[in-house]
Order: C-alpha cells, then structure tokens, then sequence
C-alpha cells in the first residue's frame, strides 16, 4: 500500500517544485530580476568584465556553435590531462596513480557530454583533485551548455527577421551562477546532513565484527574458523596453510555531497563511488534518496514550463510537458510492476517470500533494503528518462521486462524529460518533424510555433532525432563482431547482449548508466564508447543551432483556422507516436535478441 | 577562422574561471560547511565508543555466527584496497547477476538451503528476500523486519537470550520510513550485532 503512495507522490512532488523552478529559470534567461538578482548579478557582472563579454553581444548560430564546440573542446582536453597527471597533483591522499590514457578519454568524453557513463570506480581510482576540479566543474558546465544552446533556439522561435541567438557566455554565466550554484549548494547540505559524506580526508579502516579468512590464491574460506590471537585459519580441523585473516574495513572518504549534489541536477549521473546512489555513504537513507531523486528531473521538468513561458504560449509547453509526463508513466508502471512480481528464478516455487509483508519483497536482487522496490524502480525509470545515469539499484540484475523499459527510455533518443536542455531539444525536434509529418497528412504546409517548417529545418530536424539511434545501433553491431568484447560480458545468454546493447544504448543516449556486470574498461570499449558519446552529443547540438538560427530569421506567420493546433491533445497523441514509432522501429530487433528472448526463456 | 580566433581566448579565460567557482570555490565551502554544521555525519557516521571505533554505521559486514544476526547476501572483495602496511581490507560489490537465469536459480536455492539449515525453528516459514538476495551497493547495511524476525530464534538460542530480549534489541536497531511514507522500514545489522555482544546500549 506505501508503495502505491509512493509511486503517486514522487511524480506529484517533482511537478509541484517543477512549476515555480521553471518561472524563475525563464526570468533568469531573460535577464530579469530574481529574488537572488541583488546578490548573484554583481557576481555575473564580475564574471562578464574579467571574461570582457559584451552582455548585449548577439552570436550568429555560428558563432554560438564554434563557442559551444571550442569551450567543450578545452574541457574534454583538460580533463583528460588532469586524469594522466593525477599522481603528481596535490589532493590526493590516496595516493592512486594516474589513469591509462583510454580510460582517461572515454572518462573525460563521459563528462563532458554530460554522459557519465563510468568504466572506473572513483574510489579506488580518482583523487579528490580530479573529482572536484574536473568532473565536478565538467558536472556544471555541461549541464549549462545543454541549457544554453536549448535558450538559444528558443530565441530563434521568439525573434523575428533577426540573425543573433544571444550570447553562448551570457547563457553559461547566467546558468551556473543563478541557477546552479544556488540551488547545489542547498541540496548538498541537504544531503550531508541525510548522512552523506563530505571531507578531505583519505579513506579511513574500522575493525570487523567478524574476521574474513581468505585462502594465499585470495579466495574467501566460507564454513572457516579462525583463531584471531594465534592468526591460524582451519575447515573442519584442519589447518590451512598461508590463509589471511582480514580484520579491516575499507571506508571510502572524500568531497562527496557537493558532486552528488550536481550531478544528480544536471542530469550528470556519474557517481562519487562506483556503486553511485546506492552507495549507503552516497545515498544513506530515504530523506537522502528522495532529494537525489527528484533532483534528477527537476530542471529537466521545469525546462518545459520555461519554454512555454519563453514562448509565450504556456499551453505549448504544457502539451509537451505530458507527452514526456505520459511516456514516463507508462515505463515507470512496467518496471514497478514487474519488479514487484519478480522472477520464478528468485521465487523458487514458494521457497522465498517476495510478498510485501514486513518487507519490500520483490525482486531484491541489487537493491538496497532502505529503497525496496517502489524507490528503486522510481529512480530507474527516473534515471533513464532523463539522460542523468546514477542509479541507486543494478540495473543489470532487474527483471529482463524491467531491463526493458528503462533500455527503452534510453533508446527513444533521451527525449522524456531527458538531459537538461538536449532533452527538451531533442523534443522539439520530434516535435518539428510531428508537424511536418501531420502537415503532409492534412495537406498544409507545416508550421510550429508561428514559424514555417522548410526543408532547411526539415533536415537538422531528422539529424537530430536519429543520431542516437545511429550512434547505438552502429557502435552495438560493431561490437557484436569484436571477439574481445564477448570477454566484457558478465551473464551468458540473451542478458549478456542485453549488456552490450544497454552500454552502447546508453553512450548513444548519453546517459551513463550501465548493465554494471559488463566490463567496460578495455581499449577498444573505452574508446568506441567515448566516440559514441560524442557523436550524439554534439551533432544534434549543431543541429538544434542551425534550426534555431534558421527559424530566428523568418518572419512569424499569424495563426488561422487552418494552422494545426500543437497544444491540444491530438498533438500530444501524435508526438508520443511518432517518438515511439522512431525509437520501436529501429530497436525492436535488437531488444527482441535480448530481453525479450531473456523473458520467454526465464518462463519457459 | 576569423570566429576561432575571437572565440578561442574568451573560451580559455571562462573555462578557468568557471573551473575555480565550481571546482574549487564551491568544493571549498560545501566542505567548510558540511564540517561545521555536521561533523559526525560529514565523516562516515563511524560508530565510536570511548574512543575505539567498532565499524561504520553506514557499511555493511558479514555474518557468519550463529550467535549474530545475517545481513545481504555479500559478494566480498578483498583484493582492491590495502592498508598501509599491505594488509588486505574488506570491502564488497554487488553481484550485477540477472534474477532470470538458471545459474541464479541455482544459486538462490543454495542459499535457501543454508537458511533452512541454520534456521530449524522456521521450517513453516518462506524465507525473506533480502537474506538470498545480494544488495545494490553491495555494502547494504539493512535488511527488513522480515528478515530480521526469521532470525530471532536462532539468535536467541545461540546467544543464551531469550527471544524476546533480541526482539527488543531489533526494535531498538528498527527505523521506520522517512515521514511515514518514503523508502522502506530497515534493521540495522551492525546496531543490532553490537547491542548482542554488549558493546553498544543505545543507537
């Protein structure tokens, strides 16, 4: 029953904090004051003089494209350097050693697409150096210049017979300082005090209650007993010889909070620790879970309201806020549903009691006992709507229906909610290609938004829609024939490709989250997938730019009896078609190979 | 090029500066923050008692002891991290394992076996989840009310207390949902382990 108000509230609270977010946001774009304005703008103000930014500078979409190219052109490269050279840098108490250039490029490309797809884990891998100053830093700007460039066509639907789209320095000033540093700074401090970590520290050791014996090859002697005073390990009497008796914890340190903070709210993704968000130091109980969790889609949400708002339709940004809201929903309810039901596997025939009688039953495998199952399958289908990635339950050990829809999510190109800013991007160009399809239907040339659709846009529409059904379905059959790969896979079976296709499913959506078995940390995983991310981040960027640039310069065409409506609720039926039609299409095949064959296998 | 060329320096010059306000400036005073306002939290919430540390809180371990209560399955690695003087630590990771293969059916019915074994008392009863399943981080340090109640009598045999002495123990250990609502009820099972050997009185 706590379940079922689970599965209401969560989705009720995020719209509720959505509504206001995404009025302030629309203020911030547009230059007007905030209630912080007294505070924050002196500082953008400073930020504008050092960088010697014209606030009033109007860029080309040209201009706009070469700044967003070259700005994430130095972080991919910095990033990457700050990964070789890591070992000779301060902050790191750890002491860990710089990490091998394929892993450095794929992590650095992960950032910076705001992917965080992780082949590593940051404990045992980064220092706290290169967490803060790299993937943090990378954590912000990313998410900003998905907003930017979302800003930017934004304009071009709202300008009239202009050719500027704002400043690319503007926007990112105005993001980060307005609304991202704000609004982190409260969430992590909110989640220290729910229990998360934040210090400086090098990882500490606690004691055992019990000792582990562990066998001279590094085997765990179960059944074994050990004599902690005379350090001797013996089975059924008899001693063995060269066992180790672990008597020490592991307890990972570090500046936590503030990266989860922001990579939970600007659907970065990519975890402090390797487990991410079920890590009980990332994500120590449900107070914590559920601010992580709604930050997820928080500005993801609120964005849509900013666009009605900006557009001056707020009726438009509505009616694309529910064809992402139903979609949503939808993946949300398979997932609970079948995680709830678990699999006959786990039952074994009445044996184990997944009832929810004193406990979250279900299928608990790779879930935590704080979440159970409404949190967890919340939060899967949370992570792969929006392009965010941190999980706080392996996804790799969901039911194969479950695996399915948050695959899907991803697959359908990262536009329910998806990423800040590419998500509702992305939308708008499925939304773009809606009017043009349902125009050729009824006969009229299409238009969107008082703006007239020509082939011009027609083209970067399409480019936009498909590059992530390009970039997963090209890098996954490429893959499927190296040999190597087939090393990578964790299960067997149908679940084995399932974690080849979610991997490059979620490069290609960029999302970051993971069939967390399959070891991708191998040359050529590392660097197909670090290519893969780039290829679907920054076409359809370029290609939102050009439509953006394109449409600001026409001139706006008055709505008549004729104009097909976008903001009723047969557009909203038509978009979620034409989303599911390109992303069920161009899957099916590979989804009926893997977790559909997994489910009538695991029934049979 | 012209545009490469009036870019590329602004770029430089923002990314630097955005580099120190989000790496380092905001770091910095969450960090100042976090120490100030929640020391104990912001450190590991390390379970301390007159100075001797006795595990983290926050992490779980592996029971084996008939006398101690079982927590998730655990997959436990041992070969990652070391201490200073090269002694191996424990630490865990989750299993990552597909809940729809045979090798898994298998494994679970394992695991159900041993429960049984240990668990004589509870023959009429279905065994709990979380105690065959293995957790997300791996490191789970809870397991249901459920799975602590199927514990109780072996708990209390082994241990010489009386069932409802480890009851009270569990109930102590026992936090309900956030508001009533969020997440799940939980035992903690290091809590509870210390409050049976004595070590700990209150949580």
């Amino acid at each position: 029953m706590m379940a079922v108000i689970q599965y209401i509230l969560y989705p009720a609270i995020l719209v509720l904090l959505a509504v206001p977010l995404g009025a302030y946001i629309k203020k911030v774009m547009n230059g007007e004051k905030t209630f912080l304005s007294k505070i924050l703008t002196p500082c953008e103000n400073l930020v504008y003089k050092m960088m010697k930014v014209d606030k009033e500078e109007q860029m080309t979409w040209k201009k706009y494209t070469v700044s967003v190219l070259i700005f994430s052109g130095i972080g991919l490269f910095f990033l990457f350097l700050l990964q070789l050279l890591q070992g000779a840098l301060p902050g790191n108490p750890q002491k860990l050693p710089g990490v091998k250039w394929d892993l450095a490029f794929n992590t650095a490309a992960s950032f910076v697409t705001n992917t965080n797809w992780q082949a590593y884990s940051g404990e045992s891998t980064l220092s706290y150096l290169t967490q803060a100053l790299g993937l943090t830093v990378q954590n912000f700007v990313s998410a900003a210049t998905g907003i930017a460039v979302l800003s930017a066509l934004i304009r071009g639907f709202v300008k009239i017979k202009e050719q500027g789209l704002g400043s690319f320095w503007v926007d990112m000033t105005r993001i980060v300082i307005h609304i991202l540093l704000p609004l982190n700074l409260v969430i992590s401090l909110l989640l220290v005090g729910g229990g998360v970590i934040q210090n400086l520290k090098g990882a500490k050791t606690v004691p055992l209650l019990e000792p582990v014996a562990v066998s001279a090859e590094g085997e765990i002697l179960e059944d074994a007993v050990i004599d902690e005073k005379a350090g001797t390990v013996t089975i059924g009497g008899v001693l063995v010889p060269d066992a180790e008796i672990i008597t020490e914890q592991f307890v990972p340190m570090g500046p936590a909070a503030s990266q989860i903070a922001v990579k939970q709210t600007g659907t970065n993704g990519g975890g402090f620790m390797g487990v991410n968000s079920a890590h009980p130091l990332e994500n120590p109980n449900a107070f914590t879970n559920l601010i992580e969790m709604l930050s997820i889609l928080l500005i993801p949400t609120a964005l849509c309201f900013t666009f009605g708002a900006s557009v001056k339709n707020k009726k438009q940004g509505i009616a694309i806020f529910m064809a992402m809201f139903i979609c949503l929903v939808i993946a949300l309810g398979t997932i609970a549903v079948n995680e709830q039901m678990a699999a006959p596997q786990l039952a074994q025939n009445g044996e184990v009691n997944i009832s929810a009688l004193d406990q979250a039953g279900g299928n608990m495998e790779g879930k935590e006992t704080r979440f159970g199952i409404a949190a967890s399958s919340t939060w899967a289908a949370f992570t792969t709507a929006a392009s965010n990635g941190s999980v706080n339950s392996m996804h790799d050990s969901y039911t194969p229906l479950g695996g399915m829809a948050m695959m899907l999510l991803i697959q359908l190109g990262e536009v329910v909610f998806g990423g800040v800013g590419c998500g509702l991007y992305g939308m708008l160009a499925f939304a773009i290609l809606t009017v043009f399809i349902a125009g050729l239907m009824v006969g009229r040339t299409p238009e969107f938004l008082g703006k007239k659709i020509e082939p011009y846009e027609m083209k970067w529409a399409v480019l936009v829609c498909l590059a992530t059904p390009i970039a997963i379905l090209a890098g996954s059959g490429m893959a499927a024939v190296v040999p190597s790969v087939l090393g990578s896979l964790h299960n067997d079976g149908a679940h084995g490709f399932s974690e080849m296709l979610y991997a490059y499913s979620s490069a290609g959506g960029n999302n970051g989250s993971a069939f967390a078995g399959f070891s991708a940390d191998t040359v050529f995983l590392n660097i197909s997938l670090g290519l893969s991310m780039l290829f679907a981040r920054f076409l359809p960027m370029v290609g939102t730019l050009a439509v953006a640039g394109s449409l600001a310069q026409k001139k706006k065409i008055a709505a008549t009896v004729g104009t097909l409506s976008t903001t009723n609720a047969m557009f909203v039926f038509l978009l979620i078609f034409i989303v599911l039609l390109i992303g069920a299409l161009s899957f099916f095949p590979a989804l009926a190979l893997g977790p559909l064959a997994e489910y009538f296998g695991s029934i049979a | 090029m012209k545009e490469l060329k009036s870019v590329l320096p602004k770029a430089v010059v923002a990314f630097i500066i955005f580099s120190f306000v989000c790496g380092i400036l905001y770091t910095g005073v969450v960090t100042g923050l976090a120490q100030l306002i929640f020391p104990r939290k912001a450190n590991g919430s390390i379970i301390e008692i007159d100075g001797k540390k006795y595990g983290c809180g926050l992490l779980g371990q592996q029971y084996t002891d008939d006398a101690h209560m079982w927590g998730r399955i655990m997959n436990v690695d041992v070969s990652t991290y070391q201490d200073e003087n090269g002694n191996l630590l424990m630490y865990a990771a989750p299993s990552n394992l597909s809940p729809a293969s045979g090798e898994y059916e298998m494994l679970v019915a394992e695991r159900v076996k041993k429960l049984r074994a240990a668990n004589p008392d509870m023959d009429e009863t279905e065994v709990p989840v979380d105690l065959v399943t293995c957790s997300g981080s791996g490191l789970d340090p809870h397991i249901s009310p459920a799975a602590a109640e199927y514990q109780v009598a072996r708990i209390a045999e082994a241990s010489g207390k009386t069932e409802d002495e480890v009851r009270a123990v569990i109930k102590k250990c026992t936090e309900g949902r956030f508001l009533g609502i969020f997440g799940e009820e939980t035992v903690n099972v290091l809590e509870v382990n210390l409050m049976l050997d004595g070590i700990l009185d209150e949580r």
